[in-house]
């Protein structure tokens, strides 16, 4: 739910509330795909897709869940991902790694509820702030949506006008 | 031109501020949710009923609003009630475009209207939209969980396959993940914006009594000439992109036509910044007269009746190098400018090209640009829409605030004017130099954002490989 913020404070700017262009979705940052080709902050975890290492036709699927800090891994075919004896393994790794970069730490931390200061700056020092444990896997749930996520781009282009993407301009430039 | 934009920057059109508070009332109901209408809402409701008796509409709007303000009202009542809203913005639309228009001295064409084209069948996909956005406003804004955000994933899924449907699916999809987006994060709700893609969507729901969208239209015919392109314009969200042209069409003894001609791609929120153009490969000729600022000889491209182009890249080829600014300084003035089909009017598609020069570009201490125009006062400073710089091109706010001329798109948002940059020109030792959006269209040229590029590879063609392995076993 989005919150009822009655504070005087917290109140909105009038032309934010007034603009047909407001800004919701902060928009991600580019990173490497190769390694990580899927991150995503949704229902309730941080969640996502990694390429193996040593099978081109293997992935597996990693998630955190937010609050309790249990995570998962295996492969797409279910099988549980053989790194993950003592603690979070290589995988569980590079998704936070590459979630930092795509979001920012502040964005990942928030979303995980993990307690940060600004000494950690980085998703080894994140995890370091975790407490959780190995949990059942997600697997089936999260690599669906990561063939939903890839079938976006087989779909075929348009070659007429959309007029309803004036409501999305472009975001980005900095500097 | 002195004091023309004091002109267009000062006293709003007669009307505005009353629709748009009409408009606010009616928003403020809606993120409230009309399930559980309170007195607030109901006198919002019945505001906007009392301005629309006089209207064709009037009798269904007071029904409506009705049965709304009683908790009660159905899917074919908050249709109606999206109508009245969509006629309260093309007031202000008219009337804003009105006025700019006489400030530029730009003679748009009349209105004329076209053969019906678009959705038939699939009406079991339009009637699950539908429903999802009657249980959206039943919920109101503020009363959206995850749940009811992903309610219609199925639905708008099947969606992006009709290609027939594709303007309602993209709509949808980008409003669902601002839901999802927002769920225990946001604390305010930007209420004009989703009510707007909430109306837009509910009005791509209905049907003609012919089955067919009033909202789509055949082609007016084909046209045949030479494009000069004035700018691109790049729309984006996180699972959909659309690059914009504008040009000005020669093709026969009148003055040239403003036209726009957009090409569109689907995508995932990991392919941003230059990255971008890579979604649109399917049209090299294109990319390839923006990267390289040169006409477009067309032949027989279909052109409907806002002034849009169907674009077939296999009907163009690129012509000579041609210098927007030029494009721009010889024949921008005296273009004639297409009419808006009645059932797009918003403000929100207000993207008039001109062209600025003779500016002082003055940054604000709270670090906004504007432009003041030679001739005006403080009344005619231009704000420049610098957060609307897209990351896949060479402009950032810094370049624009060093400009010495302006390629832009008028903008009307929030109650204000502003111009979007496509392209500017700058002053220095060598003389004067231009950037403009397209320029990256093959790629960075810049050796920086080109080596961050590298570094970083192609997430399309990563994705393609993984797709390709993964999603059809």
């Amino acid at each position: 739910m989005i919150a009822d913020s009655a504070a005087p404070e917290a109140r909105p700017s009038s032309s934010w509330e007034h603009s047909s262009t407001a800004r919701v979705i902060p928009p991600v940052r580019p990173r490497k795909l190769a390694k990580v080709p899927f991150v995503e902050l949704a229902g309730g975890r941080l969640q996502g897709v990694v390429s193996s290492g040593s099978d081109i036709a293997r992935v597996y699927v990693s998630s955190i869940a937010a609050g309790t800090h249990g995570y998962s891994c295996g492969t797409n075919n279910n099988r549980p991902c053989g790194g993950l004896g003592h603690g979070m393994c290589k995988h569980l790794r590079a998704l936070v790694d590459e979630a930092v970069l795509q979001y920012g730490l502040d964005r990942v931390a928030r979303y995980l509820r993990v307690e940060v200061d600004a000494e950690v700056t980085t998703g080894a020092q994140l995890i370091a702030r975790m407490r959780g444990s190995r949990t059942p896997a997600a697997g089936e749930a999260v690599f669906s949506r990561f063939l939903r996520h890839l079938a976006y781009l087989e779909l075929p282009g348009t070659t007429g006008p959309l007029p309803e993407m004036h409501w999305f301009p472009a975001t980005g430039a900095v500097g | 031109m002195p004091g023309v934009w004091s002109e267009l920057l000062g006293a709003v059109p007669p009307g505005v501020t009353e629709a748009l508070e009409l408009a606010d009332g009616f928003d403020r109901a809606l993120a409230h949710g009309l399930g559980r209408p309170g007195e607030e809402q109901a006198a919002a409701l019945e505001a906007l009923a009392a301005a629309m008796a006089a209207t064709p509409l009037g009798d269904r709007v007071a029904e409506a609003a009705a049965k709304a303000a009683a908790g009660a009202a159905a899917e074919e009542h908050l249709v109606v009630l999206a109508g009245a809203r969509t006629a309260l913005f093309g007031a202000v639309h008219d009337a804003l475009l009105a006025r700019l228009d006489g400030v530029l001295g730009r003679t748009r064409d009349e209105w004329r209207e076209p053969a019906p084209a678009g959705p038939s069948g699939a009406g079991h996909l339009l009637a699950g939209l539908r429903s999802w956005l009657h249980e959206l406003a039943v919920a109101g804004w503020r009363g959206v969980g995850h749940d009811l955000a992903g309610a219609a994933s199925q639905v708008i899924e099947a969606m992006l396959a009709e290609p027939a449907l594709r303007r309602a699916a993209v709509l949808a999809d980008g409003l669902a993940a601002e839901l999802h987006a927002a769920c225990g994060v946001l604390d305010r709700v930007p209420a004009r914006r989703w009510a707007d893609l909430w109306a837009r969507a509910l009005l791509l729901t209905q049907a003609g009594p012919d089955g067919r969208s009033p909202l789509a239209a055949e082609p007016v015919g084909t046209v045949s000439g030479r494009l000069l392109v004035l700018g691109v314009d790049v729309h984006e969200h996180p699972t959909a992109a659309q690059l914009q042209v504008h040009a000005l069409l020669e093709a026969g003894d009148g003055p040239p036509r403003l036209v726009r001609a957009a090409v569109g791609a689907m995508k995932v929120d990991t392919v941003v910044g230059p990255d971008l153009w890579r979604l649109f490969d399917a049209h090299p000729v294109l990319l390839a007269a923006l990267a390289g600022r040169r006409t477009l000889e067309v032949t027989g491209l279909p052109l409907l009746p806002g002034g849009d182009l169907v674009w077939h890249d296999d009907r163009a080829r690129a012509g000579e190098e041609a210098d927007p600014f030029v494009t721009a300084r010889v024949a921008l003035a005296g273009a004639a400018a297409p009419a808006v089909p009645p059932l797009e009017r918003h403000p929100v598609r207000i993207a008039e090209p001109v062209l600025l020069e003779g500016y002082t570009a003055v940054t604000g201490e709270d670090g906004t640009l504007t432009f003041r125009l030679d001739g005006d006062g403080p009344d005619g400073a231009l704000p420049v829409a610098v957060d609307r710089l897209p990351a896949c091109g060479p402009l950032t706010p810094k370049l624009v605030a060093r400009s010495t001329a302006c390629i832009g798109l008028l903008r009307w948002d929030a109650g204000r004017w502003s111009v979007q940059p496509l392209a500017v020109q700058t002053r220095g030792k060598g003389g004067t130099t231009a950037a403009h959006t397209g320029d990256w269209a093959q790629g960075p040229t810049d050796p920086k954002a080109a080596k961050a590029a590298l570094r970083n590879g192609d997430p399309v063609a990563v994705l393609r490989e993984r797709a390709g392995r993964l999603l059809r076993r």
